[in-house]
């Protein structure tokens, strides 16, 4: 894949993926909003997640959209400010990815499955 | 006191990258304009001071300058807008490197209009009838809304992302882009979605917009960019080479 298009591809997946944060991270304000009324407990949350493998699903989602939004962003916040570009700051952003979107599972798992 | 009896102070730029600002007093009058206290400095206080215009008038894009910290065209610039306490700082136009005084070297401006096509790509010849264009059809529309670009690169000074990444075509050349975009006649799409596509193409815009709220003519340059994100895209959703 040429440069030009590699740009163009990850220009797309992180409008893509923001796409889907914006809803993402409305439902899962609503649900924090709704879920504090009357007090918190970790069993009433755990209820919660482990009730419907829609919450895992939903949560696996948004983290593997978070996970690759930020990455495209942080490797531009690192062509525009630190002047790093090419592969050194590809392997960089891709590493925070997958960093973040393996962190992100593991606690999708931990909540949602005993 | 009278007008003509109160004086400006204006800093201007002198020497090229390295240089420092010099101050001169210029007297103050009514409907003056910054390229009018310019004139009067190389006119009667330094005729070694050098800058750049033509018109007069707004037409032909070759007065602009950096104005207490913003870039704008200085011929349609009154002093009255921009120096409300007496002072004016006048430096070269940023994000392009300076030949001498006030005048930058507008090369790369014009070379990145070349980069990104902006050149019309016939396909007609003159045997062939004039072409048909509806002047309400949308296409028609989107280019009107950005040809009357008069090149005077202050979009190109206002914008971060350039001084971010000097490969970066910028928003003048861009919007020329998009206006041959949607020219029904032009044969160079491939390759025009082809050449602002990409890190120095349009999907480096971060829409912040300063283009558009510096260009004298009102235009917005971030729209057509906009436009060519969405055109690029559906260009490589269809398998179209853009992007190669």
């Amino acid at each position: 894949m040429s440069p030009r298009r590699f740009e163009l591809v990850l220009w797309g997946a992180q409008r893509a993926t923001a796409a889907l944060l914006a809803l993402f991270v409305v439902v899962h304000l609503a649900t924090i909003i709704y879920a504090v009324r009357g007090g918190l407990t970790a069993a009433e949350l755990l209820g919660r997640t482990r009730s419907s493998l829609a919450w895992p699903a939903f949560y696996a989602l948004f983290v593997v959209a978070a996970a690759i939004h930020a990455a495209i962003g942080l490797r531009t916040v690192a062509a525009e400010w630190l002047g790093w570009r090419g592969a050194l700051a590809n392997v960089v952003a891709a590493a925070i990815g997958g960093a973040l979107m393996a962190a992100g599972l593991v606690a999708v798992r931990a909540v949602a499955f005993p | 006191m009278e007008l003509s009896e109160r004086a400006l102070t204006v800093s201007v730029w002198r020497g090229a990258e390295q240089g420092r600002f010099e101050d001169f007093s210029v007297p103050r009058h009514g409907s003056q304009t910054v390229l009018d206290v310019v004139t009067h400095i190389q006119r009667h206080l330094d005729a070694t001071l050098s800058y750049r215009f033509a018109c007069r008038v707004g037409m032909c894009g070759s007065c602009a300058m950096t104005v207490n910290g913003k870039p704008r065209w200085t011929c349609r610039t009154h002093v009255d807008k921009v120096a409300a306490d007496g002072k004016l700082t006048i430096a070269p136009l940023a994000n392009l490197p300076v030949v001498k005084d006030l005048v930058a070297d507008m090369r790369e401006f014009f070379d990145k209009w070349a980069r990104a096509r902006g050149r019309f790509e016939p396909t007609a010849t003159r045997a062939d009838a004039f072409a048909t264009v509806d002047p309400h059809s949308r296409e028609r529309e989107e280019a009107d809304a950005g040809i009357e670009c008069i090149g005077c690169g202050i979009c190109y000074a206002a914008c971060d992302v350039v001084a971010w990444n000097r490969d970066y075509l910028g928003p003048a050349a861009l919007n020329r882009a998009w206006t041959l975009v949607n020219d029904a006649r032009d044969g160079g799409q491939a390759a025009r979605l082809a050449a602002v596509a990409g890190d120095a193409g349009c999907h480096s815009c971060h829409t912040l917009m300063s283009c558009t709220e510096h260009c004298p003519k009102k235009l917005s340059p971030t729209r057509s960019i906009a436009g060519l994100k969405r055109a690029t895209l559906k260009a490589f959703l269809r398998g179209e080479e853009a992007g190669e």
